[in-house]
């Protein structure tokens, strides 16, 4: 499904302002801010908006093409809508070891989507990771900023009831 | 009380603090230690000396003499790296920067560090600093490692409460300010200068050198880029000195002091342990893994990290130092290993780590860019039995062109390490993926 992204003017919230002149002062120069304002950004919206760039680039007093550069290149700032949820799934070779091929079809199968899809209920977005560093537990996921190991196959189910 | 996801066996091996200098601190229940606890335990203790009864010279010169390598899979020499800071005085910017970005494939050594003693880093990063006369730190932290940023800035707190950090540290009139830094995912943000582009707000693209960042760093200033157990070792050298440090590896090893090392796979007790360095593969594999688990024979293993060469069970014997894994063939790198079961097939575990590698090539140079898509390509069409009679030769070749010296940084060769590897003793897997019916090859001569 097609999501239409709006393009209206983007406006920063106060809050939003705040925290990324805030993170500003921790480096020598503005620019370095630029990937925390996207994540200040993205925490409050789920995701960087259309517009992002340039109202960021304009409090760093740097380009919004620079901006976007930045938010297109790191994997984990989401320039479409993602889910209320984000299941990140481990998908180094210690979980391959560990199964996780079969955990992800298990929850594409329960979800009906692919890797980076969103439900359409918007609950649920599904993304692979790198390792995550839970190498004793494979295979290893996190949903939002919970890290589950050893998960198994008959556990997808009531791993995922529990986020709304 | 949240439990850690870094609890494991480290915190169940029997410790002392003149065997472990890493873990001694840990608790038997993985909660972090906070500094009055870390304190209790001789925490500072390394730093209070460093500021106040060592020059900033014998600071260098001590990790120097302790022979301490960089912990983060490349092994350089960490005195030597300190070395090449400048000597001019007016260069009085200086930064000093923690990779805490881990994400090697099948590595945690970091985050149990991280986790459960925090403070450990900080005061490493302290005494430091104070080596490099850097004003300030940054640790680079990747965003997923959510429990280690929150200890951190917590004992970054505490320490700047109790004067640890800040302005005149220990009356030494030494200042030191320490910051985190979380990134927003990608692997090659580990590679040091990809690290600086990084947090300086930019793409994470590797930089040329030289110039070195000891030279040209993070905002063009003098700058030393460190791992997470590197900088945790500092303040055992300092306290215990360089003697009691090159006591504690195996006769044989030329490297010195202990290691986070692991095994996980389908072995018995996968885990991590803090272990002198010298020990052999095989020690590592049964008497702290416990061996394979039941109804699984090991095939082969990996010793550190994705970018690591296979080795087989009969290399076992091989002592775990970067010498020892040399002689066998490949590199130590993170020293935290992986066993591959008789239940997998190579081609189709070579896939997936390669899928991971083009995913996070940055695209920067083309080898890396357009050669390992290409050599995903392939090995999905061995693993489907679709394969030509010319794919392994391409493979082959592309274990060349994506070598060391080919490219801008260490990420294509790390990617065709295990690859050049796994055909090498694994051949006939990549062999039977090719497709039994006869077929006009692809394109004639795809690779020389």
């Amino acid at each position: 499904m097609n999501t239409l992204i709006k393009t209206d003017r983007f406006v920063l919230s106060e809050t939003e302002r705040s925290a990324i002149e805030h993170e500003m002062h921790h480096y020598e120069d503005p620019r370095a801010a630029s990937i925390e304002a996207l994540k200040i950004v993205q925490k409050a919206r789920g995701w960087v908006p259309d517009g992002a760039a340039d109202a960021i680039g304009a409090i760093l007093g740097i380009p919004a093409s620079d901006v976007e550069g930045v938010a297109t290149f790191y994997s984990q700032i989401f320039r479409q809508p993602v889910g209320r949820h984000v299941i990140r799934v481990c998908d180094s070779m210690t979980c391959y070891i560990g199964g996780h091929e079969s955990v992800v079809s298990e929850m594409q199968k329960q979800l009906g989507i692919g890797l980076g899809q969103t439900t359409s209920d918007e609950r649920f977005t599904l993304l692979p990771v790198c390792c995550l560093g839970n190498c004793d537990k494979a295979p290893a996921l996190m949903i939002d900023d919970d890290t589950f190991g050893d998960v198994q196959l008959d556990g997808v189910a009531k791993l995922l009831e529990a986020y709304k | 009380m949240k439990t850690l996801t870094s609890i494991g066996p480290a915190n169940r091996i029997t410790r002392s603090e003149e065997t472990h200098p890493l873990t001694w601190r840990l608790r038997d229940d993985a909660q972090p230690v906070w500094l009055e606890e870390y304190q209790q335990k001789n925490g500072y203790a390394a730093a209070r000396k460093a500021l106040t009864e060592m020059a900033q010279a014998d600071i260098v010169q001590t990790v120097k003499e302790s022979g301490l390598k960089g912990r983060g899979g490349a092994g350089f020499p960490t005195g030597v790296k300190w070395g090449l800071m400048p000597a001019d005085e007016s260069m009085n910017i200086r930064y000093l920067l923690c990779n805490a970005d881990e994400m090697e494939p099948n590595t945690w050594k970091d985050r149990m560090l991280m986790e459960q003693l925090p403070h450990l880093l900080v005061e490493g990063m302290l005494i430091s600093a104070r080596a490099l006369k850097a004003y300030r730190g940054y640790i680079f932290l990747r965003g997923e490692y959510v429990d280690a940023a929150a200890n951190l800035n917590r004992a970054i707190e505490e320490a700047k409460a109790a004067g640890l950090l800040g302005k005149n540290i220990f009356g030494s009139g030494f200042d030191f300010e320490l910051f985190v830094h979380t990134g927003a995912g990608r692997y090659i943000c580990g590679e040091e200068t990809a690290l600086i582009n990084s947090l300086e707000g930019r793409r994470a693209n590797p930089r040329a050198k030289p110039p070195f960042p000891a030279a040209v760093g993070v905002w063009g200033k003098p700058t030393c880029v460190n791992n997470v157990e590197t900088l945790c070792n500092v303040p055992a050298i300092i306290s215990g000195g360089v003697d009691w440090y090159k006591s504690l590896a195996r006769p044989g090893s030329e490297d010195h002091g202990t290691k986070l090392m692991g095994f996980s796979g389908k072995v018995k007790n996968p885990g991590l342990w803090e272990l002198p360095f010298g020990i052999t593969a095989r020690e590592l594999f049964e008497d702290y893994a416990g061996g394979m688990r039941d109804g699984y024979r090991l095939k082969c293993w990996q010793p550190g990290g994705a970018g690591t060469g296979f080795l087989l069970p009969e290399h076992l014997e091989a002592q775990m130092y970067a010498g020892g894994i040399g002689k066998v063939g490949t590199r130590m790198g993170t020293g935290l290993a992986l066993a591959v079961d008789d239940s997998i097939n190579m081609v189709s575990l070579l896939r997936n780590m390669e899928e991971f590698f083009a995913r996070e090539s940055c695209g920067w140079c083309t080898p890396c860019r357009d050669g390992l898509p290409w050599s995903v390509k392939i090995l999905r069409a061995l693993e489907r039995k679709q394969g030509t009679a010319e794919d392994i030769q391409t493979l082959l070749g592309l274990v060349n062109f994506l070598g060391p010296g080919k490219t801008f940084c260490a990420h294509a060769p790390g990617a065709v390490e295990p690859l050049g590897s796994a055909i090498k003793y694994f051949r006939e897997e990549f062999e039977a993926g090719v497709a039994q019916v006869a077929s006009t090859p692809r394109t004639p001569a795809t690779a020389s």
